[in-house]
C-alpha cells in the first residue's frame, strides 16, 4: 500500500469536493482496501462515504430509493425489498458472508472490480486491465470463471456482484453526482463491455460519485422473481453462473418475463432476447430452454468454462419453471 | 542411500522375525489398556479456555521492544538469475530499516533435511537459501524488506525492482513425465514390489478394472499463517515460531547458522493450524538472517500469497490401478502405478503407492511410483500424505470392481480382507476393518442403498450412497523423551519438547499421566511446545501420542525405580522390588498387598528432597518392523447431486474407525472428523491453480483455494471399535492422519450412485457433473 | 475524535493504511483477533463495529473512529467467567488449534442478534415471512463466513444451538 490520506466525508457536497480534487471513494472497503492492499490499486487520499445518510425510502411512483451508502446487509433485510423486489434480497444474501454484507455499501457493491486472479497478480502476470497493452494471462490461462458473452481479446473478466444481478433485472437506475450536476444512468448501461478498453469498467466520469440507486416499482414479473446463484462452494464464492428470473403468467400464458444472468461477463447480463422470446407463449420448459438459447447464441467459450453455456441455460430453464410452478 | 535403506531394513525385518514378540517393544501389552479412570472418557481440552478467550498467544503475537516487520519479495520466473535489482526507492521509502537481498544476506548454509536419520532436522528442501542471484522456483524470495511497521514494510517491497534472466523452465506435469525417476524406496518400503506375476494374472482373469485416476495440487491453508518473532541475544537465536517441529526447526536454524545446538531456542506453545505445513520454511531462516543484519527483533507474518509462494502443498497425482478378480471377487491382481511431483532439491514423499500394499489379500502386486523433477516450489507432507491420494485410486478402483461384479462394495472388502500383510506375510498387531465397516453401514442405513445408480431422486436431486476404506501406518518415533517432575506435594509435571496445533495432546498426556501415576487429572500438569524441553520429534505422521506415550510410560519406570531407591527400608514398602509395586493412589503400593502403599510426598518428604525429576524416552519402534500396524476405517457419504447444475451436496458422513484404543473420546472425535472435512474439501473444492505456463501458483488466496465452509460441512457421525492394539502404547494408534484418507473416495463412489457418473479427478466440480 | 474499544477510548492511528485489525494487534496488543488471510476471505479477524460483526482485515481503523469496538477480549464477565457461548465451544469441542474461534465466536454473537431481528438469510425459504425458523441450515449458512481449517464445524454448530437455546430460554 501506497501512503495514502484519510478523510469522512462530511456530507455529500464535501464528498464531491474530494472527489473532484482526485481522492479516490471509500465505501466498506471490502473491495478496495484489498485491492490497495495488494498493490492492484493506488490512492493518495481516500474520502469515506460510508458514514453519508443512508436511507431506504419509497419513491412518490411506489418505487424505491436507496442511498448508495446503504449496507448490503441493511438493504437485504428491509422489508420493501423482501415483499416487492424479493430477487433482490435473494441476490444480496447470495454474495460474500454476513460479515461482508455488513460493511460493504450499495456504491461500492456496483463499483467492485473483477476477481481474475491474474488481474490480482500485480508482480506475477499480465493484464490489460491493470495495464492497457500489456497482454492478458487469462486468456489462456485459468479461465474457468471467465466471460462466455461480451469478451473482447483484450479482456475476459467477469464482474462478481450478485446484487448487479438483480439490480440489471430490476431496470435499476443509478444516480450519479458530479461536477457537471446530477444525472442517472440504467444500471444496464452503466457497466461497459471491455472491447479495446478493459480499464474502462464503467460509465462514471471523474470527479462522478453514485448516489443513490432507483428501483422502479415492481411489476408482476417482480413480486415472483427468484435468484440463484451456482458456485463452486455452497456459500460464501464467486458465482459460477447466477440467474435473476421474474415471470408474470395469466390465462397460461406469460405476460412478462425478466431474466439476468451473472458470471458471464464483465457486466450483469440482462437476458433482453430471451426475455423478447417468452413474452405471449406459454410457461413450458421447452420456450424457457429455446428463449435463454437465443440469448446465448454468441456466447463464446474459452479453454475452461465452455461448461458455463450450458450450465446457465439449465439453471434459467430451472429459475423460470420454479416460477411457473410456484405460480400455477 | 536409499538402496543401502532398502537393505538394512530388509535386513531387520528378516531378523526380527524370528525374534520373540515378548522382547520387543509392546511384547508385554500395557497395563492401561484396561486400566482406565481418566483415559476413555469425555475430557474438554485443557487449553480450552485460554483459546476461546483469545487469550492463547500465537508466534506472531509475542510482545517485543524494538521489533521490525519484515515483507518478502517474490521471484515472479521459475528458473533464471538475477539481472537487476534496485532497492534504492525501498531502502528511501518511509520506515524501512533494511533491505536484505543476496548481495548483503549473511553466509548461511542450506537446510538439513528432514527425514528419518536426523531427528533434529526439519528442512523440507535443500536448496541454497538468498545466497546466489540464481531463481530456482516462481515465488522464491529475492528480497526482504525490514521497516519499523508492517506497512512500511509492504510498500518498501512493492519498490524494490527486480529484472531478471530467465532461463528455460520445467514446469509441466506432462511432459515431466518422460524424464521422470524412479526412488528405489518409499519412505521405509522399497518402492518396486512385483510379487505374483500380476502381468497374466490381470489379462487372465475373469473380472478387470484398469483406470487412471488424478489428484490435484493440494495446500494445506491453516487459518493462522505462518509466522515467526525472531532476536538475537548474545550470539543466541531466539525464535517464537509456529511450527510443528520445535527441535528440529532449533536444530536446523543452528546448523544452518553455524551455531552450537543449544544456541537456538524454540518456542511454539500454540501452532494455528499445521496438517504438515507448519515446518521449517524459508520464512524463518531469512527473518533470522535479517534480525542478524539489522541488529534488531524482526516478525515475520507470511501473507496467504507468501505462504503460497514459500510453504509447499501436497503434490499432484497421477495414478493407475488396474484389479483383476474371479467371479467370486477375490482379488487376483492390484497394479498400482504412478506419478506425482518431487523436485530434486524436494524432501518429501508423497508415497501413494503404499495405499495398496496393506489392505487387501490379492494374489499379486505390481506397485511402484515416479517422481517428475520440475522447477517449482518443494511439495510436502499435507495430511494423511500417501494414503490421502493413494485411497482415491485404489478406494474407487475398489467401487468400480464392485460395480463390474455386480457385488456390494462392503462385500468385496469382505472377501478381501488381508488377515496378514498380504506383501510381507507379517501378522497383523491388530486389524478389525470389517468390524468398522459393520459399524458404519449400520450407522448409515446401507441397506438403504440402491445398487443401480441413478435410482433415488428428489426433485432436482439424485441422490446416492457410497463407502470406501481409510488407513494410515502406524508410527512411533524414537527419542521423543519427556521429563516427569513430582513435587513436594505429590503432584506430577510432565514436560517435552512436543507440540499443539489442536490434537489435544496436552489433554490427552495428562489423562495418560493421570493414569499412568495413579493421580486424579488436577495433580497433573503437561508443559509442551519450547525446545528447551526434552526432545520430542515432529508432530506428523500421527505419531505423536503413541511417541510421548512410549516416553512417558519409559519415565514412569524409572520414576518407580528412583522412588523405591529413595523410599528406602523405612517405608511400608520395604523389601519390594520396582517390578513388584505399583502406582495408585498417589503413590506407590504393592500389587501383591495393596495396603502397602506410600504416597510420593510422603518419600520425598522423608529423603528430603523438594522434587523428583525423570527423563524417559520412545526407544527404537522395532515392533513395525516385525508387525503389519495398519489403523483402517470405513468411509461412508450419503449426498445429493443437482440434475441441473451438478452441485453436490453432502448430507452425512459416517466415519468408523479401527485404530485401536480411543485415549480421549471428546478431542478425538474432533481430530476424526477434521480429517473427515479436509477430505471433504479435497472431494469437492480443494484445488491449487499452478500456472503451468510459469510454474506460478495463481490460487494464492482463500478466495481462490476454496475449503469448506459451514454450509458443506453435514453432521458427521464418528465410531470407532476401541479394540487394543496390545503392541502399541495405551494400546492406541494413531489418529491425526487417517480421518482424511478414504474420504474422497466415499464421496466420488456416492456421486456414482447417485448420477451414474463416475468422475476420476479430483475435486468434483459441477462441470464434471453435468 | 476515538474509537472505543471494549470501553476503553483509543486514538486512530497516524497511518492512514493501517487495518482495524493491526490496530488491535500491533498497536493496541489485543492479539485475541486474529488475523487469518488479511484480504476478507476468513472471518479470522471478526469484531463487532457498533454491534454488527464486520472484518477487521479490511476496515481502516480511521473508519471505525468513533464507533464502538467489542473484541473477543470483551467477551468474557471481569470477573474472569466465560461467556456462555465461550462454555459451549468448550464443551461441545468447537474448537481445535483455537486460531479461528475467536472470530467463530464473535461472528456466533452477532448473528444471534441478527436471527433475533429476524434478518433472513440465503437459505431462508420465505423472505416474506417472519424470523426466519431456526435450523442447522440457517446456523451454517450465517457462519460460513468463518473458515476452520481444522474442521471443528460440527461442534461449533453444536455449542451455538446451545446459546440459542440458552437465551431463548
Amino acid at each position: 500500500m501506497t501512503p495514502f490520506g484519510y478523510a469522512r466525508a462530511a456530507d455529500r457536497a464535501d464528498a464531491l469536493a474530494r472527489v473532484g480534487s482526485g481522492a479516490r471513494v471509500l465505501g466498506g472497503g471490502t473491495n478496495l482496501v484489498d485491492l490497495l492492499r495488494q498493490n492492484v490499486e493506488q490512492a493518495s487520499e481516500l474520502v469515506d462515504v460510508s458514514r453519508l445518510e443512508g436511507a431506504i425510502r419509497e419513491s412518490d411512483d411506489g418505487g424505491l430509493l436507496i442511498d448508495a451508502s446503504v449496507r448490503n446487509a441493511t438493504l437485504a433485510a428491509h422489508p420493501l425489498v423482501r415483499h416487492r423486489y424479493p430477487v433482490l434480497a435473494r441476490a444480496l444474501l447470495a454474495g460474500a458472508s454476513a460479515q461482508i454484507r455488513n460493511m460493504a455499501t450499495v456504491g461500492g457493491n456496483i463499483l467492485q472490480r473483477t476477481r481474475c486472479m491474474y488481474f490480482y497478480d500485480v508482480e506475477g502476470a499480465r493484464c490489460n486491465k491493470r495495464q492497457p497493452g500489456a497482454g492478458c494471462d487469462a486468456m489462456d490461462g485459468f479461465n474457468r470463471y471467465h466471460a462466455v458473452l461480451g469478451a473482447s481479446d483484450q479482456c475476459i473478466a467477469t464482474h462478481p456482484s450478485d446484487m448487479c444481478v438483480a439490480l440489471a433485472m430490476l431496470d435499476a437506475v443509478i444516480h450519479l453526482s458530479g461536477p457537471d450536476g446530477e444525472r442517472s444512468v440504467p444500471l444496464t448501461d452503466f457497466h461497459v463491455l471491455p472491447n479495446a478498453t478493459p480499464q474502462t469498467e464503467t460509465v462514471l466520469k471523474p470527479g462522478e460519485l453514485i448516489t443513490g440507486v432507483e428501483l422502479p416499482p415492481p411489476s408482476a414479473a417482480v413480486t415472483h422473481s427468484e435468484y440463484r446463484k451456482v458456485r463452486d462452494r455452497s456459500s460464501y464464492a464467486f458465482a459460477l453462473i447466477s440467474v435473476a428470473g421474474g415471470l408474470a403468467i395469466a390465462e397460461g400464458r406469460i405476460t412478462e418475463a425478466r431474466i439476468a444472468l451473472g458470471g458471464v461477463a464483465a457486466k450483469p447480463w440482462r437476458a433482453t432476447r430471451a426475455e423478447t422470446a417468452l413474452v405471449c407463449v406459454a410457461p413450458t420448459p421447452d420456450a424457457f430452454l429455446a428463449a435463454i438459447r437465443e440469448e446465448l447464441v454468441g456466447a463464446r467459450p474459452l479453454s475452461g468454462n465452455g461448461f458455463k453455456i450450458g450450465l446457465a441455460e439449465r439453471t434459467v430453464v430451472a429459475v423460470l419453471g420454479a416460477l411457473a410452478g410456484a405460480r400455477a | 542411500m536409499t538402496k543401502l535403506q532398502n537393505a538394512i531394513i530388509g535386513g531387520v525385518r528378516a531378523v526380527l522375525g524370528h525374534v520373540p514378540a515378548s522382547w520387543l517393544p509392546g511384547g508385554t501389552p500395557d497395563p492401561l489398556i484396561d486400566k482406565r479412570v481418566s483415559l476413555g472418557g469425555q475430557q474438554s481440552r485443557i487449553d480450552g479456555p485460554d483459546k476461546v478467550r483469545g487469550a492463547a498467544r500465537f508466534a506472531a503475537e509475542v510482545p517485543m521492544e524494538n521489533l521490525l516487520y519484515a515483507a518478502f519479495v517474490h521471484s515472479t520466473i521459475a528458473r533464471g538469475r538475477i539481472a537487476d535489482l534496485d532497492v534504492s526507492a525501498a531502502e528511501a521509502a518511509p520506515g524501512v530499516a533494511l533491505v536484505m537481498t543476496y548481495r548483503n544476506a549473511p553466509k548461511i548454509g542450506v537446510p538439513p533435511p528432514i527425514g528419518i536419520t536426523n531427528l533434529k532436522a526439519a528442512g523440507n528442501h535443500t536448496l541454497p537459501i538468498m545466497q546466489d542471484p540464481e531463481i530456482r522456483w516462481n515465488g522464491q524470495v529475492v528480497a526482504v524488506v525490514l521497516a519499523e511497521t508492517r506497512e512500511q514494510a509492504e510498500h518498501g517491497a512493492a519498490l524494490v525492482r527486480v529484472r531478471y534472466d530467465a532461463a528455460p523452465a520445467r514446469t509441466r506435469f506432462e511432459e515431466g513425465k518422460a524424464s521422470a525417476y524412479t526412488p528405489e524406496s518409499m519412505l521405509v518400503e522399497r518402492n518396486r514390489l512385483d510379487k505374483g506375476d500380476a502381468s497374466r494374472k490381470l489379462a487372465e482373469a475373469a473380472f478387470t478394472i484398469d483406470a487412471v485416476y488424478t489428484t490435484p495440487w493440494e495446500n494445506h491453508n491453516p487459518i493462522e499463517p505462518h509466522a515467526a518473532t525472531l532476536v538475537w541475544r548474545e550470539g543466541k537465536l531466539i525464535v517464537h515460531d509456529a511450527t510443528q517441529m520445535v527441535h528440529g526447526t532449533a536444530g536446523s536454524l543452528a546448523n544452518i547458522f553455524g551455531l552450537k545446538a543449544g544456541d537456538v531456542h524454540v518456542s511454539s506453545p500454540y501452532v494455528g493450524g499445521g496438517f504438515g505445513a507448519k515446518g521449517l520454511w524459508d520464512h524463518q531462516i531469512l527473518g533470522a538472517a535479517a534480525a542478524k543484519l539489522a541488529g534488531r527483533p524482526v516478525r515475520v507474518t507470511l501473507s496467504r500469497a507468501s505462504m503460497h509462494r514459500l510453504v509447499g502443498g501436497r503434490t499432484q497425482t497421477e495414478q493407475r490401478v488396474a484389479l483383476a478378480a474371479d467371479a467370486d471377487g477375490k482379488l487376483k491382481a492390484l497394479l498400482h502405478h504412478g506419478y506425482g511431483v518431487k523436485p530434486l532439491h524436494s524432501v518429501c514423499d508423497e508415497g501413494f503407492s503404499l495405499t495398496g500394499r496393506s489392505l487387501y489379500a490379492s494374489e499379486s502386486f505390481d506397485v511402484v511410483q515416479h517422481y517428475v523433477d520440475l522447477d517449482l516450489l518443494a511439495n510436502s507432507f499435507m495430511r494423511g500424505p500417501g494414503e490421502t491420494p493413494g485411497t482415491f485410486a485404489i478406494e474407487c478402483a475398489m467401487d468400480e470392481l464392485a460395480d463390474a461384479l455386480g457385488m456390494d462394495p462392503i462385500e468385496l472388502r469382505r472377501c478381501n480382507a488381508a488377515s496378514r500383510d498380504p506383501v510381507s506375510g507379517a501378522p497383523h498387531s491388530q486389524n478389525a476393518m470389517m468390524e468398522a465397516y459393520d459399524l458404519g453401514a449400520a450407522r448409515i442405513g446401507w441397506d438403504r442403498r440402491m445398487a443401480k445408480p441413478g435410482t433415488r431422486r428428489e426433485g432436482e436431486w439424485l441422490i446416492g450412497m457410497g463407502c470406501a476404506t481409510g488407513t494410515f501406518p502406524f508410527t512411533r518415533m524414537p527419542g521423543t523423551s519427556v521429563r516427569i517432575t513430582i513435587d513436594a506435594a505429590g503432584g506430577a509435571h510432565v514436560a517435552s519438547a512436543a507440540h499443539e496445533m489442536g490434537m489435544g495432546t496436552a489433554t490427552v498426556q495428562r489423562q495418560h499421566a493421570a493414569d499412568r501415576l495413579g493421580l486424579p487429572l488436577d495433580r497433573v500438569t503437561v508443559i509442551i511446545g519450547d525446545s528447551s524441553l526434552p526432545f520430542a520429534s515432529f508432530a506428523g505422521g500421527s505419531s505423536q501420542t503413541a511417541s510421548l506415550a512410549a516416553a512417558i510410560s519409559a519415565a514412569s519406570g524409572k520414576l518407580a525405580t528412583e522412588l523405591m531407591r529413595l523410599a528406602g527400608n523405612d517405608t511400608p514398602l520395604a523389601g519390594l522390588k520396582s517390578s513388584e509395586v505399583e502406582f495408585a493412589d498417589g503413590g506407590l503400593r504393592s500389587v501383591e498387598d495393596p495396603a502397602r502403599h506410600e504416597s510420593f510426598a510422603s518419600i520425598l518428604r522423608r529423603s528430603g528432597r523438594g522434587e523428583l525429576s525423570v527423563v524417559g524416552e520412545s526407544g527404537a519402534p522395532l515392533e513395525i518392523l516385525k508387525y503389519s500396524m495398519h489403523s483402517t476405517s470405513a468411509n461412508f457419504c450419503e449426498l445429493r447431486v443437482s440434475e441441473i447444475t451438478g452441485e453436490i451436496r453432502v448430507d452425512r458422513l459416517v466415519g468408523a474407525f479401527d485404530c485401536g484404543r480411543i485415549l480421549n473420546a471428546k478431542t478425538a472425535t474432533s481430530q476424526f472428523k477434521g480429517g473427515m472435512i479436509m477430505g471433504l474439501g479435497m472431494a469437492l473444492t480443494e484445488e491449487t491453480l499452478l500456472d503451468e505456463r510459469t510454474g506460478r501458483i495463481m490460487s494464492t488466496s482463500l478466495a481462490d483455494y476454496h475449503v469448506p465452509v459451514h454450509l458443506d460441512v453435514p453432521d458427521i457421525d464418528v465410531l470407532w471399535t476401541d479394540i487394543p492394539d496390545p503392541r502399541t502404547p495405551l494400546g492406541a494408534r494413531g489418529i491425526g492422519e487417517i480421518g482424511t484418507t478414504g474420504v474422497a473416495a466415499a464421496i466420488a463412489n456416492a456421486v456414482f450412485n447417485a448420477t451414474g457418473k463416475r468422475v476420476r479427478d479430483l475435486p468434483l466440480t459441477l462441470d464434471k457433473l453435468i | 475524535m476515538s474509537i472505543r474499544v471494549n470501553g476503553m477510548e483509543v486514538l486512530p492511528p497516524d497511518d492512514a493504511r493501517v487495518s482495524l485489525l493491526d490496530h488491535l494487534r500491533e498497536h493496541l496488543h489485543l492479539s485475541g483477533t486474529k488475523k487469518g488471510c488479511d484480504q476478507g476471505a476468513c472471518g479470522a479477524c471478526t469484531v463487532l463495529l457498533d454491534g454488527n460483526r464486520v472484518l477487521s482485515c479490511l476496515t481502516l481503523a480511521a473508519q471505525a473512529d468513533g464507533s464502538n469496538v467489542q473484541t473477543i477480549e470483551a467477551l468474557a464477565a471481569e470477573s474472569g467467567a466465560l461467556h456462555a457461548l465461550q462454555r459451549a465451544f468448550i464443551e461441545h469441542d468447537g474448537l481445535q488449534c483455537g486460531y479461528c474461534t475467536p472470530g467463530q465466536i464473535c461472528s456466533a454473537i452477532a448473528m444471534a442478534e441478527e436471527l433475533r431481528r429476524g434478518d433472513p438469510s440465503y437459505v431462508t425459504l420465505d423472505l416474506a415471512a417472519g424470523p426466519p425458523v431456526v435450523t442447522r441450515a440457517e446456523i451454517r449458512e450465517r457462519m460460513s463466513g468463518n473458515l476452520c481449517r481444522c474442521g471443528a464445524h460440527n461442534g461449533i454448530v453444536e455449542a451455538i444451538e446451545d446459546m440459542l437455546v440458552e437465551t431463548a430460554a
